[in-house]
């Protein structure tokens, strides 16, 4: 067969299984068989890409959706989309969405009992620049409780979802805030086994990108997976 | 230096305010080339339970069995106006629908062509990472010779081939069966 660079396979433990039974939904939902493995073809290797236009200019600043300033903590959310091999990702496409500062969501289902805001929907969108780049203008998500346990709540996160060159690189993760107590209690950030990869979740604080008397800056890069160096013989 | 691709965690329950901007249930504009077909069904629980908070995404080829993406070298024609991307929502009992063109076949690894099929990832709350499963045709015979449709037990291929409608030649049943005998193949390409 045809020589095919795969992706690489996740480090062991660096990617949760789908069963993680300390998140209730999980039970139901989880697959009991064994995912088939196959090689990659045209189709894992392809996947979908968007013009940069399809993202308004103010879909990245999340404090200028409406016609006041939401409530809260102003932030600037930053970092870069790089693959395994360290490069760059240029032209992805990065998705946000979070609660407002009262830790309530702008969706029917959420029956938190907390204020909405009349000036925050909580959804940003930003295409990484030349250097994998990307910045959000938001504020600080507020912790919500939910059901999965008695006192459960959830630490404060901003849910990510970026595409990457092909369908093999699909991913969607959560990005928290250092020094949040909530963290060590979540079944959702615990659902990765290796403690590193758990880690490399939480943003870090950062000076550089803080704003003098505007807003404190937060640092979250994220790794797509990259290519094996050597193609392997399908 | 190598770095560790970042760890995925799940959409939740509230995903509807990022992803809407983006629900596309129509893949294919007026003229493009292709026989259309509506795709439809619903995402299921280990109990049976339909799903109402799921989304799915789609990938697929043009009609020529060409991706709209540069590592497609193939030598076949472009589609103006179809890129092969598709976002979809479950509704409140569980259904999902949308609408396409057949694609043609694809190159494989192996050298001969795949059998005409759709990706798809399936997100939803619940799920740490995402579901990969395929959508092939009925009636279809490159399904026979089809290398990853061989990769899968022959008790088990039906659940990732649609099934035609009666009397609606148009619209075509798929569903996705997260648990049980009826449980849909999903794939390992390693994340
Ligand atoms: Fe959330």
């Amino acid at each position: 067969m045809k020589r095919v660079a795969a992706y690489r396979a996740p480090y062991p433990g660096t990617q949760p299984n789908h069963l993680h039974p300390p998140y209730v939904s999980s039970i139901k939902r989880a697959p009991t068989r064994p995912p088939v493995p196959i090689p990659y073809t045209l189709s894992e290797l392809t996947g979908p890409s968007f013009e940069p236009e399809i993202v308004a200019p103010k879909a990245s600043d999340l404090t200028r959706q409406h016609s006041a300033e939401p409530l809260g903590e102003r932030i600037i959310v930053s970092g870069r989309v790089l693959d395994e091999n360290n490069r760059p990702l240029a032209n992805t496409l990065v998705e946000i969405w979070q609660a407002n500062a009262a830790g309530r969501y702008l969706h029917a289902v959420d029956q938190h009992d907390a204020p909405l805001d009349p000036n925050f929907t909580g959804c940003g969108q930003a295409v990484t620049d030349a250097e994998g780049s990307y910045r959000f203008v938001t504020i600080r998500p507020g912790e919500y409780p939910w059901r999965n346990h008695y006192n459960a709540w959830r630490p404060a996160h901003i849910h990510f979802s970026l595409f990457g060159p092909a369908f093999a690189t699909r991913l969607v993760t959560q990005m928290y805030f250092p020094g949040d107590p909530l963290i060590p209690f979540d079944p959702i950030f615990n659902c990765t086994a290796d403690e590193k990869a758990r880690n490399r979740l939480i943003s870090s604080f950062d000076w550089e990108t803080t704003m003098p008397g505007l807003a404190l800056g937060y640092r979250f890069n994220v790794i797509l997976r990259g290519r094996d160096a050597t193609p392997m013989e399908e | 230096m190598s770095l560790q691709a970042t760890t995925s965690q799940t959409v939740g329950p509230f995903f509807k305010i990022g992803f809407e901007w983006l629900y596309r249930d129509s893949l294919a504009a007026e003229g493009v080339s292709g026989t259309r077909v509506t795709i439809q069904g619903r995402v299921l629980d280990g109990d049976g339970i339909p799903v109402s908070d799921a989304m799915l995404e789609i990938w697929q080829a043009n009609a020529h069995g060409k991706y709209a993406h540069p590592e497609d070298t193939q030598d076949k024609p472009l589609e103006p106006g179809f890129k092969g991307y598709g976002r979809v929502p479950t509704s409140a009992d569980g259904r999902f629908r949308f609408a396409t063109i057949k694609p043609g076949r694809v190159a494989g690894p192996d050298g001969n062509p795949q059998a005409p099929h759709l990706l798809v990832a399936v997100f939803m709350r619940g799920m740490l990472r995402r579901l990969v499963t395929r959508i092939y045709f009925p009636d279809e015979p490159g399904n026979a010779a089809d290398l990853i449709l061989n990769l899968v037990e022959p008790a088990r291929r039906s659940t990732l081939i649609a099934k035609n409608t009666a009397g609606d030649p148009g619209t075509l049943e798929w569903n996705v069966v997260l648990q049980g005998a009826d449980e849909t193949v999903f794939f390992d390409l390693g994340l």
